[in-house]
């Protein structure tokens, strides 16, 4: 039975791994190759590295980095942050990452999910977005309009529509990154991650509020994820990779169990 | 020397650093040559498999393939690289690949839509034999997959080892004489997958066949 995935996330800032709430109050957390071996150690399913002020900055990014984590570790992992063509695509993807996010650029140019797919197949494109819930029936009519920038700007896009366009396009997975949900630790947002995960043909990772074992178990038995990314619960020491493997498993939820 | 056969069917620095991560000289090439000077060979290959087909008749690699498998030369395909070893593949509205294994190569037909196509993660092989490939790693480990579509060999023979996806269960791993094969990315399937291809590295095909178990 396909297992579902778990995925740490880390925000590199540069040079170090870093986490804040929406955005703000960033500490750091150490360095991102250590951070990844010490998760592959741990059985982490899959990993993703935001170069967090890239964009921001106008930045490339970081490839001595994603060459280091590709030796350090032996397992998928993504890159996202700071990918403004499909040069910079193709630098990430032969340095070793098995995938890149795109997110801002998407929104910008939705023509680089396309171009991306079919230089290097939708499974190397995944597309990353911020939904925030917004009460405009009429522009947004799912309840949640994309964010770009950090949250800080609104798109006027609706979460569902974008999320069924770039799979047309040919993103291969679609992560939901819950705006009202991220850096909180209270739970995912389930109502918005099973309406893109029931509306796309192509896995969707749920991203933004996870606090404990309990949130990953709801966001998979009743939101139909595929994958979900966790921060700050494992980079806190809160919890530990193997422990919250064995609560999913404990609920009845499919995780990797040999590593 | 070990050959990466580099037939313009993706990204192959996963396969290299691998087999870098085990010590081992290998060398990512499209030469003819280099390929039939191999005393192993590696088969990778992600995207279509009718770009794969073509681009390997284009760069004249296909004769050396056959020629190293027939003179008994360890060889392991990998997701794509295995998908064209079987007679033919439905995508790209269908295409004859190399006929090495018999049978053909089919697209997941999900019976419910809660299995997205492509299947995307890890998921577990059955060892449906006993094999080389195999020492140190248990049965029902997981690997890593990203593909749409699945080997589907008429002779069972060759099936090494099975998965369940979408409804189906599907031969993940094949292998036969001196060729095994596997659905699954082992260049990312962490220490199990390094530890399959270490297996395959110091394989000595000649002395063991696969037995039923």
């Amino acid at each position: 039975m396909l297992t579902k995935r778990i995925i740490p996330c880390l925000d590199v800032r540069q040079g170090r791994v870093t986490k804040g709430v929406k955005f703000q109050n960033n500490v750091d957390l150490g360095d991102p190759v250590e951070m990844a071996a010490r998760y592959y150690d741990q059985g982490c399913d899959e990993l993703v590295f935001y170069d967090i002020t890239a964009s921001a900055e106008g930045r490339p990014i970081d490839i001595d980095m994603v060459r280091a984590v590709a030796r350090a570790i032996r397992i998928p992992f993504a890159v996202g942050g700071g990918i403004s063509d499909l040069a910079d695509m193709s630098r990430v993807l032969l340095a070793g990452a098995e995938k890149v996010s795109v997110n801002s650029l998407a929104v910008r140019n939705p023509n680089i999910i396309a171009d991306g797919a079919k230089a290097f197949g939708s499974q190397c494109i995944v597309l990353g977005m911020d939904p925030v819930a917004v009460n405009k029936p009429a522009q947004c009519p799912s309840g949640y309009e994309i964010t770009v920038r950090g949250f800080r700007e609104h798109t006027g896009l609706d979460a569902l529509d974008w999320a069924r366009r770039a799979v047309d396009l040919g993103a291969g997975e679609i992560v939901v990154n819950s705006v009202d949900a991220d850096g909180t630790r209270q739970g995912f947002e389930l109502r918005l991650t099973r309406l893109i995960a029931e509306a796309v043909g192509v896995p969707v990772v749920a991203s933004g509020g996870a606090g404990s074992p309990q949130h990953l178990i709801d966001v998979f038995n009743t939101a139909h994820a595929d994958a979900a990314i966790i921060a700050g619960m494992i980079h806190t020491g809160d919890y530990q990779l193997p422990a919250i493997k064995d609560a999913l498993t404990q609920a009845g939820v499919p995780v990797r169990r040999h590593w | 020397m070990i050959a990466i056969v580099d037939y313009r069917a993706g990204n192959l620095t996963s396969v290299l650093l691998a087999c870098q991560a085990l010590g081992a000289e290998a060398l990512i090439t499209q030469d003819p040559a280099a390929i039939r000077d191999a005393e192993r060979i590696i088969f990778p290959g992600v995207g279509a498999a009718g770009a794969a087909m073509a681009s390997l008749r284009t760069l004249g690699l296909e004769a050396p393939i056959r020629d190293s498998i027939r003179r008994g030369v360890p060889f392991l395909g990998i997701c794509v690289g295995t998908q064209i070893l079987l007679g033919r593949s439905e995508e790209d509205g269908g295409v004859d690949c190399l006929a090495i294994i018999p049978g053909e190569v089919k697209l997941f037909r999900p019976p419910s839509r809660a299995d997205k196509v492509p299947q995307i993660g890890w998921n577990s092989v059955m060892q449906h034999r006993t094999h080389p490939l195999f020492d140190g790693i248990a049965d029902a480990s997981e690997f890593y997959f990203v593909h749409s579509y699945y080997p589907a060999p008429t002779d069972r023979t060759w099936v090494l080892g099975e998965t369940d996806y979408a409804g189906v269960r599907f031969a993940s791993v094949l292998g036969r004489d001196n060729v095994v094969a596997t659905q699954f990315h082992t260049e990312k399937s962490g220490r199990l997958g390094l530890r399959l291809l270490q297996n395959f590295l110091s394989w000595k095909p000649s002395v063991h066949g696969g037995s039923p178990c």
